[in-house]
């Protein structure tokens, strides 16, 4: 019997032994399945996941991307437009169109050409009478430029410094008037004289002339809210323009207005020649008119009075075509006859500067002003001055400039001065008129 | 200093009276029997003579030796614009630097951007080294929508000549089938010009040269040159010693003989880099029409740059 059952035992384990692998084998297959088959389900969540994730950052940056797998809902296909040929990269919609209520690049297309202008100023030595900050972020101008309709353009110079921010320019200029007339409408520097017309980056000096400081109150100038019209006069010999310009009568520190009817009134009248391909002359008379502030008594203008202001201006550019680049030289004078009516009668007061700007290099000016003005309400005291200018451009959208100021004061002071500059643009600003 | 010793009154008035007087006077524009073209540049003005023939009167603003990126928009300037019928600008922003403002003050409602007389004649061509990536002002005075000095490639020519013909064909009708027999003879006589160039130019394709500024990129693809780089670090920048430096090195390295120069940039810093390379010359290549005297058309342009380039090559490469 024992014998037997080893026999069997025997047997059996003989029989059973090399199967023993097998289901081992088996038993082992099944768990890899079943971990393949684990890893598979995984991965094809983790991929799911993913998918969803990239499509909403896809959406999110507004690019056609690929599409959602197909276990989630497919995004509906956005419709796309074609760039025309040659259009390529110029700036308009590629892709897909708006959908209205998103954010969308070709809400963009219509935003205006914005630059930012920045005029930082710095000064040195004496000065008891009229002293300016050793170092002063004087102004930064924003513009904001675009064609409004058919009809008109707009544009807008917002200027930020010290005191404040104000529109310095804002008009509306509708430029196919018939009858040969340019019209602008809004905020703006009158076109009185040239000095008077140019923002401060445009000025090839760190200050504006005495006779602007004295005579037409200085930075501002004439500027103020009204309607210019300046008509071509057509001729065969010059080119003739006459500009006349209605103000509301508000110019800080020259006019003032009290009633709606006191009105400042510019009229110019501007010849300019080519006397060779290279030089040309261009030549102005300017009057202004309005009331003045000092017949002002407890907000009512007892005095009424006026004051009126006459100007000349010329100007004379050589620019040697081929050598543009390298040399060329601006040549302005303006005078200014002042008659400002205010208690104690009238003051008669002139003045004008000579100032000449010459490049001698590519990127290098020299300069030179000379000024003498009288004062507008007290016409006896004179005050006269001179400087020297040097100015490096390291590229059209930047400048660096020095000036060597002497202004010997009406009351006796005189004042010694190194003032320096550093202009610097961003963004699109559009060109100025000539 | 006297003045007008008269009331407030008087001055007024006659300030007022002035100006309403001079805006009664004045005539408005005569009908005339040619249209009159405004074009930006020499060279638009000469394909637009070329279309245009007897029934245009052409003026052209920037000259050809003069930069076209810096005109001055004069008044004189103004008076040309104001008289337009068409006005035909480069594009690529080339003239924005100085067009604009000649526009808003040329009381022409017919040449408004966007208006039946104004044609920016780079629409429909061939526009190289468009910029992608973003674009900053470091790169120097960079043209985000591509090199503007796409006329200089005779290919180029043709499809600017096409778009005057079908704007003057707009503006006369009555004329359209003299426009489009002068296209046809100007599109013959550039077809077979250009056998010629292409000839001319065949044993130096693969050269490589160097430019002052970026202006050949059309030119020079065209004719098969290789340009590897500019006597400007960048464009806009005026020469530096360390770049030029650089230049010098890469030109003895590679090989390179030739450095074009347009006639409104000054000879001596690329004289300077030729004497340093051994067997270098500087060659001052028109850029436009009436760039140089005897250029005094469009196929007079390619006909002297290709015969004094070849000229040159054939000295450096002995070809």
């Amino acid at each position: 019997m024992r014998v037997r059952r080893s026999c069997v035992a025997i047997v059996a384990a003989a029989l059973l032994g090399p199967a023993g692998p097998a289901l081992a084998q088996t038993a082992d297959a099944q768990a890899l399945q079943q971990e393949i088959e684990q890893l598979r389900k995984e991965f094809e969540a983790i991929q799911q996941q993913y998918g969803e994730r990239l499509s909403a950052l896809e959406a999110k940056l507004g690019v056609q991307g690929v599409p959602a797998p197909a276990t989630t809902q497919a995004a509906p296909q956005e419709p796309t437009v074609e760039v025309p040929p040659g259009a390529a990269g110029a700036g308009g919609p590629t892709g897909s169109l708006p959908i209205y209520g998103t954010a969308s690049a070709a809400s963009k297309i219509f935003n205006p050409d914005i630059a930012v202008i920045g005029d930082f100023l710095g000064a040195a030595g004496r000065n008891t009478v009229n002293p300016s900050p050793a170092l002063e972020m004087h102004e930064s101008e924003a513009s904001f430029q675009a064609i409004v309709d058919p009809y008109a353009r707009a544009d807008f110079f917002l200027a930020f410094g010290p005191e404040g921010a104000e529109v310095e320019e804002g008009f509306l200029t509708f430029p196919t008037v018939p009858g040969g007339l340019l019209v602008k409408v809004g905020k703006m520097r009158a076109a009185f004289g040239k000095v008077n017309t140019l923002h401060n980056h445009i000025l090839p000096w760190t200050d504006r002339p005495i006779v602007t400081n004295n005579l037409v109150a200085g930075e501002e100038g004439i500027s103020d809210a009204g309607i210019s019209v300046a008509r071509l006069v057509s001729n065969p010999w010059v080119f003739l323009e006459a500009t006349g310009e209605v103000y509301r009568g508000e110019s800080e520190g020259l006019f003032t207005s009290s009633k709606r009817g006191d009105l400042s009134y510019v009229g110019h009248l501007r010849g300019y020649q080519d006397l060779t391909d290279n030089t040309n002359v261009d030549l102005g008379a300017s009057y202004a008119r309005g009331h003045n502030a000092t017949g002002v008594v407890d907000d009512v203008d007892e005095g009424r009075f006026v004051t009126d202001l006459w100007g000349v201006d010329a100007t004379v550019r050589w620019r040697p075509l081929q050598r543009a680049i390298y040399n060329s030289f601006l040549g302005r004078a303006e005078m200014l006859w002042s008659r400002r009516e205010q208690p104690g009668g009238r003051q008669h007061a002139f003045g004008y500067y000579v100032s000449g700007d010459y490049k001698f290099a590519r990127r290098w000016f020299a300069g030179a002003r000379y000024d003498r003005s009288e004062r507008a309400e007290e016409a006896a005291l004179r005050d006269s001055g001179h400087s020297l200018l040097l100015t490096y451009w390291p590229s059209e959208f930047s400048q660096i400039r020095g000036q060597y100021r002497r202004i010997k004061y009406g009351e006796g002071p005189t004042a010694n001065e190194l003032l320096f500059q550093f202009l610097f643009s961003i963004g699109a600003h559009g060109a100025h008129p000539f | 200093m006297n003045f007008i010793n008269s009331g407030s009154m008087n001055i007024r008035t006659v300030v007022v009276v002035g100006i309403l007087a001079s805006c009664l006077a004045g005539t408005t524009a005569n009908a005339q029997d040619k249209l009159n073209v405004v074009t930006s540049t020499e060279d638009l003005g000469s394909i637009a003579r070329e279309v245009g023939g007897d029934k245009v009167n052409v003026t052209a603003l920037a000259k050809g030796f003069q930069d076209p990126h810096f005109v001055e928009p004069k008044p004189s300037f103004i008076l040309a614009v104001n008289r337009a019928a068409l006005y035909i600008a480069v594009g690529r922003e080339l003239e924005i630097g100085w067009l604009p403002p000649l526009l808003t003050s040329s009381r022409n409602a017919k040449i408004q951007p966007g208006a039946s007389g104004y044609l920016d004649a780079s629409l429909n061509v061939r526009i190289l080294e468009i910029p992608t990536g973003q674009i900053t002002r470091a790169m120097g005075d960079v043209h985000p929508l591509g090199n503007p000095h796409y006329w200089l490639e005779p290919g180029n020519g043709r499809l600017i000549a096409q778009a005057i013909r079908n704007k003057l064909s707009e503006l006369a009708p009555a004329d359209k089938a003299y426009f489009a027999q002068r296209y046809d003879d100007f599109d013959r006589r550039l077809a077979a010009a250009e056998k010629r160039w292409d000839a001319t130019m065949a044993p130096y394709k693969g050269t490589k040269v160097v430019t002052y500024h970026r202006s050949w990129p059309n030119f020079m693809a065209r004719f098969g040159l290789e340009v590897v780089g500019y006597v400007e670090p960048k464009p806009g920048i005026p020469p530096s010693p360390s770049h030029t430096i650089d230049l010098v090195e890469e030109m003895k390295r590679s090989s390179i003989k030739l450095i074009v120069v347009e006639p409104y940039f000054s000879l001596k810093t690329p004289q300077a880099i030729a004497n340093q390379v051994p067997g270098a010359k500087v060659l001052v290549l028109a850029p436009s029409v009436g760039g140089v005297k005897e250029v005094t058309d469009y196929i007079q342009l390619f006909e002297y740059d290709v015969n004094l380039l070849a000229g040159a090559l054939k000295q450096i490469t002995g070809k």
